[in-house]
């Protein structure tokens, strides 16, 4: 019991530095602190689900947990910063408009996200069912981040995070999707990384930036 | 048995085509694949026609009347697809000075696309559902942008990232599901995650789960119907890809995404009640038929102009599913076939049309009846066909779909007879001068291969006149399961 209360403690405090990682991820400027800050999050994705895998003992969990180890702290952030020094976009800073007020639509947005959370958190039987209400907002605030972003490898950090918070909901809301299912999502997401990573490429060599205002011809007359 | 080929065959294909290299005759083998994959698929229908809905692999997969009529659609769609790529795009090839490697892209992701796709159809899965609905827009970003210009690749960008944070949405929607389900199914196997076991205890699902999550998935696979306001990347994706890419796009991946909101939206009913699922997906198809049919107006690519026509024709079946009931849902499946044969026939003929202009813009594509008529009366009938015009299969589902709506939601009605009216004058103002306009300047003459768009139209015709006994059959079936 008292191991149990231990580990709830604990688990807020992992979904709390999520959330902060969130809000940190809105306001910076640099690429290559953003891609920092997604493997924190995985991180701290990692040992949330190796907790509740520890405290539910479950097998399954535990593989997710692995698999998110593998993918999202080591793999991932490992492409990503490879990308950057090919492209040579290391030193490429961000205007960022508008800091406060976007922190305060964040923060709006924690607060729609733990309004809509109620109704599922009060039925979830998980040990985690308190931090669904910070996977909902941490979901929120990456999209946020994507609007806000203009430069593409900026945007795909915010598309992984968004992905980073829905496993935090799976673990929070349910012990994880099964193992299969879980499979089939990183091989998504690997593929879709590899693909984008064509892409920088390719757009590098039609636009010479990877700056998306350039990316807003297409539109109606 | 079937189940096997229908899947791995395209999946097969897709790998020998990587891995063969740009071979000459890989657009045959595609096409070889891709009718191995239709002859199939028929006998799995055959299978079901004799021993009703099947459960299969472990009840992983299943077949019942709402999926049959689609997969078999998919793949023969996916085969007509590939024998019109054979002529394209080696006219492409030529033209846009594609590279061979380009091709075996083309070829090899195409055929994964329609493996993904037929796996979304056939799963009875909903987790897998969504790890083939994001295959299949993983395989299509880089057909988008195949030409590798700017405006392509501007379309196949916001084609990735606006369907991915979609699909993320339909993610947390399914998770949410799964999590309802898990507390009466358990999380032993897979249970929780499969459609026949969620109807059976959908009645004892918590409904405030189940409605936030129907919510989450209408948005999410809703942005791959193309559902306004939602449906920004559609019209630059079907006017930047290859012609044979919009069709599958239009005629095919619509309809996938839109069978995934439905049977969402049969679990929802059966929980929290068909007032609300209804009632937003009536609200979804309705702007979406309103919007499209107005943005129909400003266009002057001629995919583009067909673009925003597929958002105008998925609002419409979306609302009439939105209705409900057995006549409106057999007239939505009526018009997901009819739509899908007509408008993948419609760009086969935009795209040869744009070829033997050089160009996709509308003004300069003129007289094409007279330069060359069977492209001219293809791109002409075709466009009848979509506007409604009886006796094309199109006209029975629009009269079906605006009939129910008199009777069960008469403020509707005037709407759509603006939408259907405002899509009438707007496309056919546009494509009459292109077939019968005149041509200032002649195109030396070209072979066409437009075989395929007169076998669609064809059977089109075909359904507006007398639809077979075994798919109304079907219909009628998926129409009682839909409710």
């Amino acid at each position: 019991m008292l191991k149990s209360h231990f580990v709830i403690e604990l688990l807020k405090l992992l979904a709390a530095g999520m959330l902060l990682i969130s809000f940190a991820m809105l306001s910076t400027r640099r690429i290559q602190r953003l891609i920092t800050l997604y493997m924190w999050q995985g991180a701290i994705l990692f040992l949330s689900t190796a907790l509740v895998a520890y405290d539910a003992g479950l097998t399954e969990l535990y593989f997710s947990a692995a698999l998110t180890l593998l993918l999202k702290v080591i793999a991932l952030p490992f492409i990503l910063n490879w990308l950057v020094r090919r492209l040579g976009a290391q030193r490429e800073n961000e205007r960022l408009a508008h800091i406060p007020a976007t922190m305060l639509a964040g923060l709006l947005l924690v607060i729609l996200a733990f309004g809509l959370a109620q109704p599922i958190s009060v039925l979830a039987a998980t040990i985690m069912r308190h931090t669904i209400g910070i996977a909902l907002a941490v979901i929120l605030l990456s999209f946020l981040t994507m609007i806000m972003r203009r430069k593409a490898i900026a945007q795909v950090i915010g598309f992984l995070a968004m992905e980073n918070g829905l496993f935090f909901a799976a673990a929070s809301a349910t012990y994880g999707m099964p193992m299969v299912i879980e499979l089939g999502i990183a091989l998504d997401l690997l593929v879709a990384v590899f693909i984008l990573g064509i892409f920088f490429f390719q757009i590098r060599e039609q636009f010479d930036s990877l700056d998306l205002h350039h990316l807003e011809s297409l539109k109606e007359e | 048995m079937e189940l096997l080929l229908v899947l791995g065959l395209p999946i097969a294909g897709s790998v020998a085509l990587a891995v063969a290299g740009a071979r000459r005759h890989a657009p045959e083998i595609s096409a070889g694949a891709s009718l191995a994959t239709l002859l199939a698929a028929a006998l799995l229908a055959v299978r079901e026609v004799r021993s009703g809905p099947l459960l299969l692999w472990h009840e992983q997969f299943f077949v019942d009347s709402f999926n049959i009529f689609l997969v078999l659609l998919t793949a023969f769609v996916g085969f007509t697809t590939a024998t019109f790529s054979r002529s394209y795009m080696r006219a492409e090839q030529l033209h846009r000075k594609l590279s061979a490697r380009r091709l075996r892209l083309y070829h090899s992701m195409f055929q994964l696309f329609m493996g993904a796709m037929l796996t979304a159809l056939l799963t009875n899965n909903m987790g897998l559902l969504w790890v083939a609905m994001e295959a299949a827009t993983l395989s299509t970003v880089l057909l988008v942008s195949l030409y590798k210009t700017k405006a392509s690749l501007e379309a196949a960008w916001k084609y990735f990232i606006l369907c991915g944070v979609g699909i993320a949405q339909a993610l947390f929607g399914t998770i949410l599901l799964y999590s309802a389900a898990a507390r009466i199914l358990g999380h032993e196997g897979m249970s929780a995650l499969l459609w026949t076991h969620l109807y059976a205890v959908r009645a004892g699902l918590e409904p405030a789960v189940v409605g936030l999550a129907f919510a989450f998935l209408l948005v999410g696979y809703g942005t791959k119907v193309g559902l306004a306001p939602l449906h920004n990347w559609l019209p630059d994706a079907h006017s930047e890809g290859p012609a044979p890419v919009s069709a599958v796009l239009s005629g095919l991946l619509l309809n996938v995404a839109l069978y995934a909101v439905i049977r969402a939206k049969t679990l929802a009913t059966g929980s929290i009640g068909p007032l609300l699922p209804g009632r937003a997906l009536m609200a979804f198809g309705l702007l979406s038929a309103v919007l499209g049919s107005l943005f129909l107006w400003r266009q002057r690519d001629i995919k583009r102009l067909f673009g925003y026509s597929s958002i105008e024709h998925m609002g419409l079946i979306t609302f009439a599913f939105g209705i409900g009931g057995p006549i409106a849902n057999f007239a939505a499946l009526l018009h997901m076939t009819a739509h899908s044969l007509t408008k993948s026939s419609i760009f086969f003929t935009a795209g040869d049309a744009a070829q033997t202009a050089g160009t996709q813009q509308m003004e300069e594509i003129r007289g094409l009846v007279r330069t060359s008529p069977a492209l001219g009366w293809g791109l002409l009938l075709g466009s009848l066909a979509i506007l409604g015009m009886p006796p094309f299969g199109v006209f029975a589902s629009e009269f079906l779909i605006l009939t129910t709506t008199m009777r069960e939601h008469p403020w509707a009605a005037p709407v759509l007879l603006l939408v259907l009216a405002l899509a009438f004058a707007g496309i056919f103002s546009k494509v009459q001068p292109m077939a019968f306009g005149e041509n200032f300047a002649p195109q030396p003459p070209r072979p066409h291969a437009l075989t395929p768009v007169y076998v669609h139209l064809a059977l089109v015709l075909t359904l507006g006149i007398y639809i077979p006994p075994v798919l109304a059959g079907w219909y009628h079936a998926a129409a009682q399961l839909i409710g």
